[in-house]
């Protein structure tokens, strides 16, 4: 690890989780096959929000989560993670982040998986395990600490993919349709635990996905996005207050439903590639 | 049932014999069928029975003694050479794995060094062997087999740590990066891993390449003392004494059966903690 103690831009509690500046990105650029997956966003997400990115297909809000993580570099513009440059951050380990898959290490038990992003950074054994014990317990799995990932569900090893995310207390969540891939109970059970898990740690947390009522369920702004070049179309906020099995019910949800697919119809002709669920 | 497959082997090389032409079958004057004469096909109990007889009319060593030394002295020049190629496979598949560049102009002579034959090369490496001389260190003629044992088995390990070195998906990579993890954490906490089960394959071939390796190594490079030797001194006297060239034969054989029991257990304590499905 290289730690470098100059510290970059102001480092503060005003410091938005992420404030990009006009970051674009262009792929192969000035070649026959160059690609403008991103044209120049604007985006600011506050200390402890949670900000979807929705779109269909191709509309670059993976690629723009990659700039975020700094897994890619912007071809243009700029990006600061809690008022530092992403690269910073990511050194930093200023944000978690989980995917589709839970991608969890087979070989590895479901408390040593926790503690491996711990491990990189160089935490000693007791430290380690007792952090991970603490985020077991925060994602309610205290009796798998020592089984393998195989042996958990689809759902239950997402949850330790969080844990994993969370472990060194990033203020940042990082997701890319971390949920896509489970059954809709399980999706729906998770969402609700992924507000409490919220509400315990006060990370802010940026969020993709397919999903509307999803996106709608969890955000506090939902920001959706076209492609063809990639860019944020429009951005809804969310007033629903706390979110609860009821939330899912209210009128005011199925408003703020009808509000974001009416977002990407204008963004897209149709909403295609949209889930309805 | 490996027993039982014994059993059916032997049963059917005495029927052979029992049914088989004596002079040998020949279609359009090419010879397909074997001669079923003792001469050329002893029986098997005739083989065994040679176990137990004098090597040479002058030695009181038994051929069975003869055998098992010599097998013995081969399985450690296999195991040798099996270890050095081991290590110079994963070696090389590490550089492969780590620079592309390595992987494009290394694999090809990997390839091709596969197809050198091997009849050709031994000798030519225990007369380069044998004008090596560093400081108190003098080369064994031993050493040349191991040599020769090891470039065979070095391929398909190399091949197979390559594979598993680059087998993990993007996602586990963008969260390696994700954790700014350098290479070297990357390498020993998800590349090393996630190549065990490539390995578990990739070392059962290279046990048996290096065995082969051994045995031909020994034959055209003149190596003494192992099983090899014994087969083409054993042939030299098959005419007159047919059952002896087949107890080196089962020498041979009883080398790569050990080696086999060897690989297994070594994949079973490396491979306890992983989940069972991934080894069929």
């Amino acid at each position: 690890m290289t730690e470098i103690a100059v510290p970059t831009g102001q480092v503060g509690a005003a410091a938005a989780a992420v404030e990009a500046r006009g970051a674009a990105m262009t792929f192969n650029a000035g070649r026959p096959n160059e690609v403008i997956a991103l044209a120049p966003i604007d985006l600011t997400v506050a200390p402890g929000e949670l900000v979807s990115l929705i779109g269909p297909s191709g509309c670059g809000k993976s690629t723009l989560l990659r700039l975020i993580a700094n897994l890619l570099e912007p071809t243009d513009g700029s990006l600061l993670i809690n008022g530092k440059p992403a690269s910073q951050a990511r050194l930093d380990g200023d944000y978690g982040m989980a995917f589709q898959q839970a991608g969890l290490f087979d070989w590895r038990t479901v408390s040593r998986n926790i503690e491996l992003p711990l491990e990189i950074k160089g935490w000693d054994r007791a430290r380690r395990r007792a952090r991970a014990l603490e985020m077991l317990e925060l994602v309610r799995l205290c009796d798998f600490a020592d089984h393998h990932p195989w042996e958990l569900s689809g759902g239950m090893q997402q949850r330790v993919a969080i844990a994993r995310a969370l472990s060194f207390e990033p203020k940042l969540l990082l997701m890319d349709e971390p949920f896509g891939a489970l059954d809709e109970m399980t999706r729906e059970h998770m969402q609700t635990e992924l507000g409490r898990i919220r509400a315990a740690t006060g990370a802010a947390v940026i969020f993709v996905t397919h999903s509307i009522p999803e996106a709608v369920f969890l955000s506090d702004r939902v920001a959706v996005m076209s492609a063809r070049p990639g860019h944020i179309e429009a951005v809804i906020d969310v007033a629903l207050g706390e979110r609860t099995e009821l939330t899912r019910g209210d009128p005011l949800f199925f408003k703020h439903v009808t509000e974001v697919r009416e977002a990407l119809r204008a963004g897209h002709g149709v909403g295609g590639g949209m889930e309805d669920r | 049932m490996f027993v039982l497959s014994l059993m059916l082997a032997a049963a059917m090389w005495e029927l052979y014999k029992a049914i088989g032409p004596e002079t040998g079958g020949k279609v359009l004057g090419m010879r397909v069928l074997p001669k079923a004469e003792d001469r050329v096909m002893p029986h098997v109990w005739e083989m065994f029975q040679r176990f137990g007889r004098a090597e040479v009319r002058s030695s009181k060593d038994t051929v069975l003694e003869a055998v098992v030394s010599g097998a013995w002295y081969s399985f450690r020049i296999a195991l040798a050479g099996l270890a050095l190629g081991t290590a110079v496979g994963f070696g090389l598949a590490l550089l492969m794995a780590r620079f592309r560049v390595v992987e494009r102009g290394l694999l090809p002579w990997l390839v091709v060094s596969q197809t050198v034959p091997l009849i050709a090369l031994a000798p030519l490496v225990a007369s380069w062997g044998g004008k090596l001389h560093i400081g108190g260190f003098t080369w064994q003629r031993w050493m040349s087999a191991s040599i020769i044992a090891a470039f065979l088995a070095f391929f398909p390990m190399a091949v197979g740590a390559l594979r598993g070195l680059s087998s993990p998906p993007p996602a586990a990579l963008e969260l390696m990066d994700s954790y700014a993890a350098p290479w070297r954490s990357t390498l020993f906490k998800l590349r090393i891993p996630a190549t065990l089960p490539y390995l578990v394959p990739a070392f059962r071939l290279a046990a048996n390449a290096a065995v082969a390796g051994t045995v031909i190594a020994e034959i055209s490079a003149g190596v003494r003392g192992g099983i090899g030797r014994l087969i083409l001194e054993y042939m030299r006297e098959a005419t007159g004494d047919p059952a002896k060239v087949y107890t080196a034969v089962f020498g041979a054989a009883a080398v790569g059966l050990l080696m086999a029991g060897l690989v297994a257990v070594i994949e079973m304590t490396a491979t306890r903690h992983l989940r069972k499905e991934e080894f069929a």
